[in-house]
């Protein structure tokens, strides 16, 4: 660990001092550096983060919006953890030595706490959309509060995408991002399933493309959730359930045979080819002519 | 010039929020090639932060409620500024704008016979808001964002817009793009654009908004040669978080008062009483148990808690300069010896973990302490109401970047709802204004001095630090552009934006193109600057009060010219200027909604 060209003035203000040390660096490599400011009450670690950036290193690289724990920007691993910047209090931690702050460790580095996060939305192309039933003659869709509440559960999804971060099938092996969705995936596919309104069966793709059967339920995605959801036992276990109940229940396999009805599948789910190539470039950077 | 990438489509949506996502889900369903650009990533716009409803006349929990009520409301919340025309489309099409969320995944709260559950809010005379307790923006924004993925609309993320591109006529035919991540430039060829950008709230020191609301939108169209209206209408939301310090602003929802929760000074006096403006006593509770009574019995009249956003902000205001704030500086709001614990904790989740996890409030037992905080821009970008085009050809707005559906003041619930029914319009205003359009050549040389512009923050040596630059812009407009003005502040505003100008040209940036904040912020400060000074000049020009804009030197409305003006802000040889221009009319049908004698 270096230090920080914000030493020099950190030792003119008096008063009790938080130390950061932040990771600097890019997908080439990197290192942390210590950063030294003033306490102040009441902040929270994206407040310091922050602070260091106005005063002390201006180009530090970090993602933030709402400050709030609403938006799931400002993720990052405080002390190896992975937590939201902006909920988490420095009065939680122990401010006797320097707090680690780095960028999620699942996902290449862009630059600094910047990570390059877009495994997950080319992962989201994969899911086939929302088909809800027709609407009934009077127009009005019914739908008692406990029926709701089932899957809202999983709508309070944030996108921090923590529980991918933790998830050890994709955070120590690479090569499983190809057939892996992760835990945020599992809970989208389950806020489908369990949706009082959608026609769509998602099973084969869960178990043939995204790879629910790889989850092994170690629960450190459920543990990490900023808005608690219970991502194990309430979406990844479901699902896991109704897999095997789809695909080695004999009735319904033999039904399916004789019946010659694929359970429904929309195409962009079925293609082998899609499935085998989540590639970032087609999220937010396709191919471009160039010019000028 | 620096080397840049070209990307062709019909419609380039600005903005991934609610209004933009509704844009381009339309455009693209009416063939036009459509592409979103955000500056964040995709699904991370301010409309999450959107909490206690969308406003529509569903009349699932009142069925006295009609559009006709919803409009009433809207004019009269606005001062009756509003532009007639979209509040009265806002108020017919909001339900059905609902209902179709619904049938793309949304899931809103229910009733008990399984229909949409509708809560009060402030301004609204009947419970209007569909809502997911009080995350209804996240609902509402994760549900579009779906949606749009399903339909295959290209979504270029963290990507900042810095100038709009015109062709020989004038007309916008693209823009100008940088990618954060890398630096490098890009150019979006368009035959049409939609600004969806989202409001301003970052030009002050206490705001409920993100990093992203720097007014980008209101400026790009300034810049192309559209007009603004309306700048000096600046929503101060009555009820933001004011300790700890680093959490001021955050925003506290209305819901909590649609609740149920009371307003009181230190004294623990229910002050809203005290605040009733003539303008709606007709209609406000005089005596606790009056308004204690409406929540159940919508024959009585509304608790004042439950005014419009202006009126309590200006209230809390009062009391706080006349000494009977809270220790931070601001009042309490009491939920916690309105309703039950496990109501609050269902219907506020959102609010509990906030107050509970950043300022060790249980707001199930203790009040919250809250206080003015900068939430909206009413004005915006002069738009046809029924296309949502701009006054400059091939140039659209929707959402809070867009004016005139608010008037001077919104009414909580009517921005969800307004970014539903105009980012629809949008759409296919732009789709169909492509279908007659080539594409056209952009002007090279102005789209090459805007790149090379960009680059020149890393060329000044030793200069301004961009952040320090920001502060001053935020505590000037805090201090001297905020909830009451005067002349005299508002000259001072001008002079002093005029040096933190000065200042922005010499700010230094160090380091390299790659996701370098400084930098970003450096292009941020341009939209901040032209955008404070508009707002600086409007407040200036209208010589009265209504809605968000309080002159203390101009205490009263005045019905007789101010009522009848829109302010417009345009560029004229490089300079921001202001006019004062006629309304239109309000058509007879539509007034007498408006008289029709309250029960």
């Amino acid at each position: 660990m270096t230090s920080g060209d914000g030493d020099r003035r950190a030792e003119a203000a008096p008063g009790p001092r938080v130390t950061l040390a932040i990771w600097r660096g890019d997908a080439a490599g990197g290192e942390f550096r210590a950063y030294s400011v003033p306490a102040v009450e009441g902040e929270v670690v994206l407040d310091v983060v922050q602070r260091i950036q106005a005063e002390l290193a201006p180009d530090l690289a970090v993602r933030w919006n709402c400050k709030a724990g609403r938006c799931g920007s400002c993720s990052a691993e405080i002390n190896g953890q992975p937590r939201l910047m902006c909920m988490t209090r420095m009065s939680t931690l122990d401010l006797t030595t320097a707090i680690t702050v780095s960028p999620l460790r699942a996902f290449p580095a862009v630059r600094d706490l910047v990570a390059d996060v877009s495994f997950n939305f080319a992962m989201a192309k994969r899911i086939p959309p929302f088909a809800p039933r027709p609407r009934p003659a009077d127009g009005i869709y019914r739908m008692s509060q406990f029926d709701v509440d089932r899957a809202q559960e999983f709508h309070k999804c944030i996108e921090c995408f923590l529980c991918q971060d933790v998830c050890h099938v994709i955070r120590d092996h690479e090569e499983n991002k190809a057939r892996y969705a992760g835990p945020r995936l599992f809970v989208r596919l389950a806020e489908l399933e369990m949706h009082p309104l959608d026609t769509v069966d998602r099973r084969d793709l869960a178990r043939a493309h995204l790879g629910i059967g790889l989850c092994n339920i170690t629960k450190c995605c459920s543990e990490v959730c900023p808005e608690g959801i219970h991502i194990t036992d309430n979406a990844i276990i479901p699902l896991k359930e109704r897999v095997v109940d789809a695909h080695y229940d004999p009735v319904a396999w033999l039904g399916r045979k004789i019946l010659r009805r694929p359970r429904p599948m929309p195409a962009a789910a079925a293609a082998p080819s899609a499935a085998a190539d989540p590639d970032p470039a087609n999220v937010a950077g396709p191919a471009a002519e160039s010019a000028g | 010039m620096p080397d840049y990438e070209t990307h062709h489509v019909d419609v380039l949506v600005v903005g991934a929020g609610g209004a933009g996502l509704r844009a381009a889900i339309e455009a693209a369903a009416a063939g036009a090639t459509t592409a979103v650009v955000c500056k964040s990533l995709l699904g991370k716009a301010h409309t999450v932060m959107a909490e206690g409803g969308v406003a529509a006349a569903l009349g699932n929990v009142w069925s006295e409620d009609s559009w006709q009520e919803h409009f009433r409301d809207t004019m009269r919340g606005g001062k009756m500024l509003n532009n007639w025309r979209m509040a009265e489309l806002h108020a017919q099409e909001a339900p059905d704008r609902v209902l179709e969320l619904e049938s793309w995944g949304a899931l809103f709260d229910r009733t008990a016979d399984g229909r949409i559950l509708q809560r009060d809010f402030g301004g609204h005379r009947y419970a209007r808001l569909a809502h997911v307790g009080d995350r209804t923006g996240l609902e509402m924004l994760r549900t579009l964002q779906n949606r749009a993925v399903a339909c295959g609309i290209e979504v270029f993320m963290e990507c900042k817009i810095l100038r709009l591109l015109t062709d020989a006529s004038g007309a916008v035919c693209g823009a100008l793009g940088l990618w954060r991540a890398s630096g490098e430039f890009v150019v979006f060829a368009a035959k049409a654009v939609i600004l969806a950008s989202g409001g301003i709230g970052k030009i002050w020191k206490f705001t409920s908004n993100s990093w992203e609301s720097t007014g980008d939108g209101h400026a790009l169209a300034l810049w192309a040669g559209a007009d603004l209206i309306d700048m000096e209408c600046v929503q101060f939301h009555p009820t933001g978080m004011i300790w700890p310090v680093s959490a001021r602003g955050l925003l506290v929802t209305e819901g909590v008062r649609g609740d149920g929760g009371i307003l009181k000074n230190a004294d623990g006096e229910r002050f809203m009483f005290r605040y009733i403006p003539e303008y709606y006593a007709s209609e406000t509770a005089e005596t606790i148990e009056e308004a204690d009574r409406w929540y159940d019995d919508k024959t009585v009249r509304r608790p004042p808690e439950l005014l419009p956003r202006d009126e309590v902000a200006r209230a809390i205001n009062a009391e706080v300069k006349a000494g009977r704030g809270s220790p931070h500086g601001g009042v309490y709001l009491d939920i916690a010896s309105r309703r039950s614990p496990e109501s609050i904790r269902r219907r506020l989740p959102t609010m509990y973990q906030q107050f509970k996890e950043l300022a060790d409030v249980d707001i199930t037992t203790q009040a919250m302490e809250v206080g003015p905080t900068c939430h909206y821009m009413m004005g915006g970008v002069r738009v046809d109401a029924e296309t949502e085009a701009a006054t400059i050809p091939g140039l659209f707005a929707a959402g809070e970047v867009a004016g005139g559906m608010h008037g001077a003041n919104r009414l909580g619930g009517n921005s969800l709802s307004d970014l539903l029914v105009f980012g629809r319009r949008a759409g296919i205003g732009a789709a169909e204004y492509v279908k007659r359009l080539r594409p056209a050549a952009p002007d090279v040389a102005a789209l090459e001095r805007s790149a090379t512009a960009a680059l020149a923050y890393f060329e000044n040596e030793g200069g301004e630090n961009p952040y320090v630059v920001h502060d001053a812009v935020a505590e000037t407009m805090q201090s001297l552009v905020g909830i009451i003005r005067t002349a005299a502040e508002l000259e001072a505003a001008l002079e002093r934006l005029d040096e933190l100008d000065e200042q922005r040209r010499r700010v230094a940036v160090a380091g390299h193109r790659q996701f370098n904040p400084a930098w970003h912020l450096a292009l941020d400060l341009e939209s901040m600057l032209v955008v404070a000074r508009s707002t600086t000049l409007s407040a200036i020009a209208r010589r009265e009060s209504r809605g968000g804009h309080t002159r203390d030197d101009y205490p009263a409305s005045d019905p007789e010219h101010f009522a009848t003006v829109n302010i417009v802000t345009r560029l004229a040889n490089g300079a921001v200027t202001v006019a004062e221009e006629e309304r239109p009319a309000l058509p007879a049908e539509l007034a007498a909604l408006l008289e029709v004698a309250r029960s």
